[in-house]
C-alpha cells in the first residue's frame, strides 16, 4: 500500500475546499493518506477533521512564520515530511501557491511531477493521469516515469465524501534555513468573506454588454441569490471595471465550477478557454449569433438588464 | 543588468487544437505559431527595466528549428541575442534542466519567463528552475520593480495579491498587467536579422514523464434555449434537469 502526503492550504483558518478535494483523490486512490498543514491560524479540530474526508494522520507545522504562504519553506517541509513518513505520492490542488510549491518540490525529491490532472491515475501499465492541456481544449495521458510522484489536480477531479472519523494531529518540527525565507512577504491585500473564484461551485460573469462598472450592482445581486464568486471578461478588467483577479479565460482564471452564467459576454475563443471545463454553461445575451451560446448548455437571449432582475428574483422564489 | 527571458513557441491563442500520428502528435499543420502570450509580458517588462536601467536581455528557447522566427520576434521586440536549445521538449523537467543550465553559465541577475505555456499549461518550469539553481521563485507575478539589487514584486494570489521583497537572482512566472505587449517596429525588424542566436545541444536531457496520447474533449450537445419572458424555466431546468441548484 502506497502512504500519500498531501498538502493542504488555509484560508481565514479553514482548510480550503480545493485541499479537501486533494485528500478526497489522495482516498479514493487508495492507501495511507497523510496530510500537511502550516501555520498556526487552523484549529486542531479544523485538522483533526480532515479525517471526515480521508486522511488518517496529519503533520502540522505551527510555525507563525508559515501563516503566509512562503514557497520555499513550504517546499522545504513538505520535502521533508515526505521523507519521514515515506510519502511515494504527494498530491495537492492547483493554486497560486500550490504549482509553485510542487515545482520546488519535483527537484529536492527528483520525482515526476504532473499539474492540472482531471481524474484518478490508472495503474495499468505504469503509473498515468489524465491531464488538461491547451488550456481546457484537450487532454493528455500522461504516464509519471520516477519513483516518487506529485499530482496537481485541478478543482473537481475528486468529488469530497464525509467518511466520519477523525486524524490524529502530530507537530512535525521541519528544518529550515535563512534561504527558504529569502523572498519576504511585506504585506497581502486580499478580498475577505467573498466566495474565491477558482473554488466557487457557481460563477456569474459578466462582460463588455454590462455597459459599465456602475451596473455590477445586479450581477453581485444574483450571485449572492446563488452563493456564486463574480467573475468577469478580459476588456472588463481591462477597462478596469473589476480587479484582475476576477478575469475569467486564457490568460486568467481558469475556472471548473457546476456553473457558469456567462452575461453579455459574446464569447471569444480566448474566454472560453477559461471556462470550457465548467459542468453546465448559461449564457444571456442580446445578441442571439454571440459564439458563446454555441459552448452553452442553456441559453436565453435577451437584454442583461431585464433578464438578471427577473432571474434573481426566480431563483428567490425557487427557494 | 543580465536579464534571461525564456520563451515558448505555442500555437495562437485562436487556433483549433487537433492531434495526428495516433493522436501521439499535435498538428500543427495550418497553425500560427507565436510567442507565448505570458512570456511576452515577460519580454515586455525585460525591454521596459532595460530601458530604465541599462543591461542586456538574452532571449532562450527550448526547441526544434522550427521555433527560430518566434525567437527572431523576440529579438525584434528588444532582445539582445538569443539562444536556441536544440531539443524537441517532453516535459517541465526537461525544459527547466536546460534552462538551468544556460542560466547557470550565463549568471543572469534576473531570470523572467511567463507563468505557464499555453500549450500545456503545466505553470511548472519557473519553480523547477529556481530550485536547481537554489534561488527564489514567484509566480504569478503582476508586477515587478527593481531598486538596487532588490526586486518589489506583487504576486496573484486567489482574490487578491501579495507584496514580495526579494533579493537578485530570482526566477519570476509573469503574467499581465507587468507590462503592455510590445509590437515590433521596423528598426527592431531588420536588427533582429542580424542579432546572435547561438544554437547549444541539450546536456541534461532528463524527463519525468512521457505522453501515452492525446485525448479530445467529448462533443457538447445541443444547447437548450429558453425564453426571455420565461426565465422561470431556466431555474427550473437548472434544478431538476442540470441539478445545480
Amino acid at each position: 500500500m502506497s502512504s500519500i502526503l498531501v498538502f493542504v492550504e488555509s484560508a481565514d483558518g479553514r482548510i480550503k475546499k480545493s485541499s479537501l478535494e486533494a485528500i478526497a483523490f489522495a482516498h479514493a486512490m487508495g492507501g495511507e493518506v497523510t496530510a500537511i498543514a502550516f501555520g498556526n491560524e487552523v484549529s486542531q479540530d479544523e485538522l483533526s477533521g480532515l479525517g471526515n474526508f480521508g486522511a488518517t494522520k496529519v503533520l502540522h507545522i505551527n510555525d507563525e512564520k508559515l501563516n503566509q504562504g512562503v514557497i520555499q519553506a513550504y517546499a522545504s517541509g513538505i520535502a521533508q515530511a515526505m521523507e519521514k513518513i515515506g510519502a511515494d505520492v504527494l498530491v495537492l490542488a492547483n493554486s497560486s501557491l500550490g504549482n509553485p510549491v510542487s515545482a520546488r518540490v519535483a527537484i529536492k525529491m527528483d520525482a515526476s511531477l504532473v499539474s492540472n490532472v482531471t481524474e484518478l491515475p490508472s495503474t495499468d501499465g505504469g503509473f498515468s493521469v489524465k491531464r488538461s492541456i491547451y488550456t481546457g481544449k484537450a487532454f493528455a495521458n500522461v504516464e509519471l516515469t520516477k519513483a516518487k510522484k506529485i499530482l496537481a489536480i485541478r478543482k473537481n477531479a475528486a468529488e469530497v465524501k464525509e467518511l466520519g472519523g477523525s486524524a490524529n494531529v502530530e507537530v512535525f518540527s521541519a528544518n529550515f534555513n535563512d534561504a527558504d525565507f529569502s523572498a519576504k512577504i511585506t504585506s497581502t491585500e486580499k478580498a475577505t468573506g467573498d466566495i474565491l473564484l477558482p473554488e466557487a461551485e457557481i460563477v456569474v460573469s459578466g462582460g463588455r454588454g454590462l455597459k459599465g462598472s456602475e451596473n455590477w450592482g445586479m450581477i453581485e445581486e444574483l450571485a449572492k441569490e446563488l452563493g456564486a464568486a463574480t467573475g468577469c471578461s478580459k476588456p472588463v478588467s481591462d477597462m478596469g471595471w473589476r480587479p484582475h483577479h476576477e478575469h475569467v479565460g486564457q490568460t486568467g482564471v481558469k475556472v471548473s465550477p457546476q456553473l457558469y452564467i456567462a452575461i453579455g459576454i459574446s464569447g471569444a475563443i480566448q474566454h472560453l478557454a477559461g471556462v470550457n471545463s465548467s459542468k453546465n454553461i448559461v449564457v444571456i445575451n442580446k445578441d442571439p449569433e454571440a459564439p458563446f451560446f454555441k459552448a452553452a448548455d442553456y441559453g436565453i437571449v435577451g437584454d442583461a438588464f431585464e433578464v438578471i432582475p427577473k432571474l434573481t428574483e426566480a431563483i428567490k422564489a425557487a427557494k | 543588468m543580465k536579464i534571461l527571458v525564456c520563451i515558448t513557441h505555442v500555437p495562437d491563442t485562436t487556433s483549433r487544437i487537433s492531434f495526428t500520428d495516433n493522436d501521439q502528435k499535435f498538428d500543427a499543420n495550418g497553425v500560427q505559431f507565436i510567442i507565448g502570450p505570458y512570456d511576452d509580458y515577460a519580454l515586455a517588462r525585460a525591454v521596459e527595466l532595460k530601458e530604465q536601467a541599462g543591461g542586456n536581455i538574452t532571449v532562450l528557447n527550448v526547441g526544434g528549428v522550427e521555433t527560430e522566427p518566434t525567437i527572431r520576434k523576440a529579438l525584434a521586440i528588444g532582445a539582445d541575442e538569443a539562444i536556441r536549445v536544440n531539443a524537441e521538449p517532453t516535459d517541465s523537467l526537461f525544459v527547466a534542466n536546460e534552462i538551468a543550465k544556460v542560466a547557470k553559465d550565463g549568471n543572469y541577475d534576473l531570470i523572467l519567463m511567463g507563468r505557464e505555456s499555453i500549450d500545456f499549461n503545466g505553470g511548472m518550469v519557473h519553480g523547477m528552475v529556481g530550485e536547481i539553481l537554489g534561488i527564489p521563485s514567484l509566480s504569478p507575478v503582476m508586477t515587478l520593480e527593481i531598486e538596487g539589487d532588490t526586486a518589489k514584486i506583487a504576486r496573484e494570489i486567489e482574490g487578491g495579491k501579495e507584496f514580495i521583497e526579494v533579493k537578485m537572482p530570482f526566477v519570476a512566472g509573469c503574467q499581465e498587467p507587468i507590462a503592455e505587449w510590445k509590437i515590433p517596429n521596423m528598426r527592431g525588424i531588420m536588427s533582429a536579422r542580424t542579432k546572435p542566436l547561438n544554437v547549444v545541444e541539450p546536456s541534461v536531457n532528463q524527463s519525468g514523464t512521457a505522453l501515452q496520447k492525446f485525448v479530445m474533449p467529448p462533443a457538447k450537445g445541443a444547447i437548450k434555449m429558453v425564453d426571455a419572458d420565461n426565465v422561470a424555466e431556466l431555474v427550473t431546468l437548472l434544478k431538476n434537469e442540470a441539478k445545480v441548484l
